[in-house]
């Protein structure tokens, strides 16, 4: 990771609207650095949206996201994104890494060395040529990761990476994301899976509703719940 | 049936003879018909991707605008073409009128709408499944027409063909602008117009034959391009 961090990033009362429906009310929000946020909540309760607007995807209707001292447009050169379903080029699985690294400016032979690198990286190295849209669900979404990967960036938001895959391809994501996080990226991970928010979180936000219930250490919210409807959630309890 | 069968006789005769007169008409059809796709490229397919991945206003009154001139009436565009670079008008000191290049812009005329429209279409479906992982990855609008377009280069192929269909099919604008003149201005759809009514019906079905031997290839072609850009579909047993 290359210079000045871009962290702290601060969400400032965002609220959205979608067809006159409140998808995100007054989220407020802190991501420090070197630390993996997860976004909990229920299915519906806003996380994915959260991700996007301070990914910069989805512009709030109210509210401000705020990062360190730059504009977003130069953050966003800093950050990657990988979807819940796999979005990936009618293309070879090693040209669509090039693609992503190429629009950072860099020129065809150093993208092609980084893409090698992030293929053995997560365990596809042997399969740089083949068509990534035949890879397997979880190989695809291992290749999105080495495309994030590739990319170094400072702040990977991770949007329920591994809600459509099978547990043992789930299991070799996780690894990845730890992998990730003792490179010292920061993570902003969003998922329903309190299992995986046990294992990964340092941070948690919890949403429902479009709100953010709750805000804090994980190991803290996790044992000892302020609201009901987080002790709900982690009873498995919550309707959402 | 016996003058329908003389005449095929006589058509397969002339090709395997290998007739001068016969393949002269044929070289020009597909200069002119080549061109003419070429141009119609060179605009269509930028300004196709530049429809689907740009909003602004008049772009919907725009696309209806395109889709409608798919069904422009060649020999409207014929006749305008004419009176365009006729002596007296606006660009007759350009002195085409009736050779091959008034016809290659009169064709362009009539494909240039099939694949800009055809184009539009094909690549807003992509950029919608597209949109958040590119812009994700800090591609600008202008950047992603030409990802698009290499993605949906299958599909394009199609359309291209279907451009290539309309131009080769052509006949009453060609047959205005450039006069049906021997040696010079005479391609296959002309040529059989002008061998039919004159009663020679050998040379015109051998022409005939040459047009649907050549569809009949092109299709080919673009079934096998697309069987290599798309081996997954192959490999699912997706219907295309």
């Amino acid at each position: 990771m290359q210079g000045p961090s871009i962290l702290p990033l601060a969400l400032e009362n965002i609220s959205l609207q979608h067809e006159g429906l409140p998808i995100l009310d007054r989220i407020n929000m802190l991501v420090a650095r070197q630390r993996t946020t997860v976004v909990l909540g229920p299915n519906g309760a806003g996380k994915s949206m959260v991700l996007k607007v301070a990914h910069g995807l989805i512009s709030p209707d109210a509210g401000h996201v705020r990062w360190s001292n730059l504009s977003g447009a130069k953050a966003q050169t800093r950050q990657a994104m990988v979807f819940q379903k796999p979005v990936l080029l009618n293309r070879s699985v090693l040209s669509n890494i090039v693609h992503a690294v190429r629009l950072q400016g860099i020129d065809k032979a150093a993208a092609v060395h980084r893409a090698h690198m992030a293929l053995e990286r997560v365990g596809l190295g042997d399969l740089a040529g083949r068509r990534a849209r035949s890879l397997s669900g979880g190989e695809q979404q291992r290749l999105t990761f080495a495309r994030a990967w590739a990319r170094d960036p400072e702040v990977l938001f991770l949007d329920e990476p591994t809600a459509s895959l099978d547990p043992a391809a789930g299991w070799g994501i996780e690894e990845i994301i730890v992998e990730l996080r003792r490179e010292g990226r920061t993570v902003i991970l969003s998922t329903h899976d309190l299992a995986m928010a046990r294992r990964l979180a340092d941070d948690l936000v919890f949403l429902h509703r479009g709100r953010a219930l709750e805000a804090g250490a994980a190991a803290t919210l996790l044992t000892a719940p302020r609201t009901a409807e987080l002790e709900a959630f982690l009873k498995g309890e919550l309707r959402w | 049936m016996t003058d329908i069968a003389a005449g095929f006789a006589a058509a397969f005769q002339l090709l395997l003879s290998f007739d001068a007169g016969l393949w002269e008409i044929i070289a020009l059809s597909l200069e002119v018909n080549l061109a003419a796709v070429f141009l119609s490229c060179l605009i269509g397919l930028p300004l196709g991707g530049a429809l689907a991945v740009y909003r602004f206003r008049g772009r919907k009154a725009l696309i209806i605008l395109i889709n409608a001139l798919m069904g422009l009436p060649p020999v409207v565009v014929g006749l305008m073409i004419y009176l365009m670079l006729s002596r007296s008008g606006p660009l007759g000191s350009l002195n085409i009128l009736f050779t091959p290049g008034a016809m290659i812009i009169a064709q362009a005329i009539l494909v240039t709408p099939i694949v800009t429209a055809l184009t539009r279409q094909i690549t807003e479906a992509l950029w919608l499944d597209y949109r958040e992982q590119l812009t994700s990855l800090g591609s600008s609008r202008m950047r992603a027409i030409p990802t698009l377009l290499w993605d949906g280069r299958a599909a394009l192929f199609t359309a291209v063909l279907a451009g290539f269909g309309r131009a080769a099919a052509e006949v009453g604008a060609v047959i205005i602008v450039g006069g049906n003149i021997a040696h010079h201005t005479r391609t296959m759809t002309t040529a059989i117009a002008l061998e039919t009514g004159r009663g020679n019906l050998a040379l015109a079905l051998g022409l005939g034959i040459v047009l649907v031997t050549l569809a009949i290839l092109l299709n080919t072609a673009a079934w096998m391009v697309r069987e290599r850009s798309m081996p997954e579909a192959a490999l699912l047993g997706v219907d295309r």
